[in-house]
């Protein structure tokens, strides 16, 4: 039985991604619920640096930053692997991996800003999703080709909390028309039963974001 | 593997261009610098990088691998007979990972910071942060280097190329009268600045200051605006 407890919340995508690996892996774990606006003691010992979740600690031992964490997972647990043999492929993934990690805040730019700094963003936001479309997805079903990977994990994201955002803020950005792929991808991811089973309720999700706007 | 095979699209004064030479230098493989011209991108560098269009990027026979620590991942996997890069247990990989990161995620930002600051306020509140990141690197240097020479012990790893890239740019900023390493607050890093510098691998990469400093004239030429008085 490994010890494993995750420090972090349902409500955010970046502890999500380490749930998804964990249960794609068919590890137990021990899910603490961390509250952003009151640190645990915990928390602050474990991620010094950052003092964010999520925060995997494994028999005693904290790993953090979400991505790092996923590999760490997929280094520790190799069944139902996350990321591909061939060393390219796995280059490939993991510059896709680290793009939604570079780009998750500017991505989530147009939920925040207002006026031309809002319109500047959308701009940016388009561009990214431009990006994924053509030149990280093509003509493959998933990031990960087949079956999803590192990649589709970091950019979960997309398929679920994007377009709660769009929603509050009455701006759509992930077209079908536009981005027929990606569009198409994020019904594919949501479709998985892992996935689907471990995402936050949308109307809970919505409550939140709205307090945030 | 023939040499004419691994190519890298670069800039000697780079210091992320230089990570990627230093990993195939510890493996001891050939590879041919394609020197991109400063403020011009190359048709080749644009193919290869749509997405970010900089470099460093590795080209390995006709795929072309971006971002330097991804690719540094890439040489460690690919001549996987030579000495390792990353280290072997993965939680001491994590903390490599960790800290590689946050040197480029923080702390480059924050050193570049110092140049790009406007005002005497500006500038000081970039020291301060720098300084405060340096002393975290002193702290991972000891825990990670056990009492040996490297973040990766007995020889250069995947941290201390992260770090020891930004060599280079570290001593031109302390050339304007700032300490970054210091051998009172940070004395583990100044032997293993020096101890970077004089490895075989990073010797003939590494570029010499007084060169950077007239690079950087040259840029700072081009991009920095005029002072508001």
């Amino acid at each position: 039985m490994e010890d494993l407890k995750l420090h972090g919340s349902i409500f955010s995508p970046f502890t999500c991604r380490v749930i998804w690996a964990l249960k794609l892996k068919g590890l137990n774990f021990e899910c603490i619920e961390e509250d952003m606006t009151n640190k645990s003691d915990l928390l602050l010992k474990y991620n010094p640096v950052y003092k964010k979740i999520p925060v995997l600690v494994h028999g005693g031992k904290p790993i953090v930053e979400s991505s790092i964490i996923l590999e760490y997972i997929e280094e520790t647990w190799p069944q139902n692997p996350l990321l591909p043999v061939d060393p390219y492929e796995k280059a490939v993934a993991r510059f896709w991996s680290k793009f939604a990690d570079d780009k998750s805040l500017t991505l989530y730019g147009f939920f925040v800003k207002v006026g031309e700094e809002q319109e500047k963003a959308v701009q940016e936001g388009l561009e990214i999703l431009r990006n994924l479309e053509e030149h990280g997805l093509g003509d493959k079903k998933f990031f990960g080709g087949e079956t999803i990977g590192l990649a589709d994990v970091g950019l979960g994201w997309i398929a679920f909390w994007l377009d709660v955002l769009e929603e509050i803020v009455g701006i759509k950005l992930l077209e079908e028309s536009k981005f027929p792929r990606l569009f198409e991808w994020t019904n594919n991811f949501k479709e998985i039963s892992i996935i689907k089973e471990n995402l936050p309720d949308r109307d809970e999700m919505m409550a939140i974001m709205k307090s945030r706007h | 593997m023939a040499e004419g095979d691994v190519k890298i699209l670069g800039g000697w004064a780079s210091p992320f261009v230089m990570r990627p030479r230093i990993a195939l230098n510890i493996k001891s493989v050939g590879y041919e610098i394609l020197e991109e011209k400063v403020g011009v991108k190359s048709d080749l560098l644009i193919k290869s990088n749509p997405v970010y269009k900089k470099i460093p990027v590795l080209i390995h026979g006709d795929k072309p691998i971006c971002e330097s620590l991804v690719i540094v991942q890439y040489i460690d996997e690919t001549w996987s007979s030579g000495p390792s890069i990353l280290p072997s247990d993965a939680y001491d990989r994590a903390t490599a990972r960790f800290w590689a990161a946050y040197i480029d995620d923080k702390w480059v930002p924050a050193l570049s910071g110092i140049a790009k600051a406007q005002g005497e306020e500006a500038e000081a509140e970039a020291v301060k942060q720098l300084l405060a990141g340096t002393t975290l690197l002193e702290e991972a240097f000891q825990k990670c280097s056990k009492g040996k020479a490297f973040f990766g012990e007995d020889s250069i790893g995947y941290l201390d190329i992260a770090l020891g890239s930004l060599l280079g740019w570290i001593r031109v900023t302390e050339l304007h009268g700032l300490t970054i390493l210091d051998a009172e607050k940070t004395p583990g890093l100044v032997g293993w600045a020096e101890n970077f510098c004089a490895d075989s691998a990073v010797k003939e990469v590494m570029p010499e200051t007084g060169k950077l400093v007239e690079f950087a004239k040259m840029i700072f030429a081009k991009t920095k605006a005029p002072p508001s008085t």
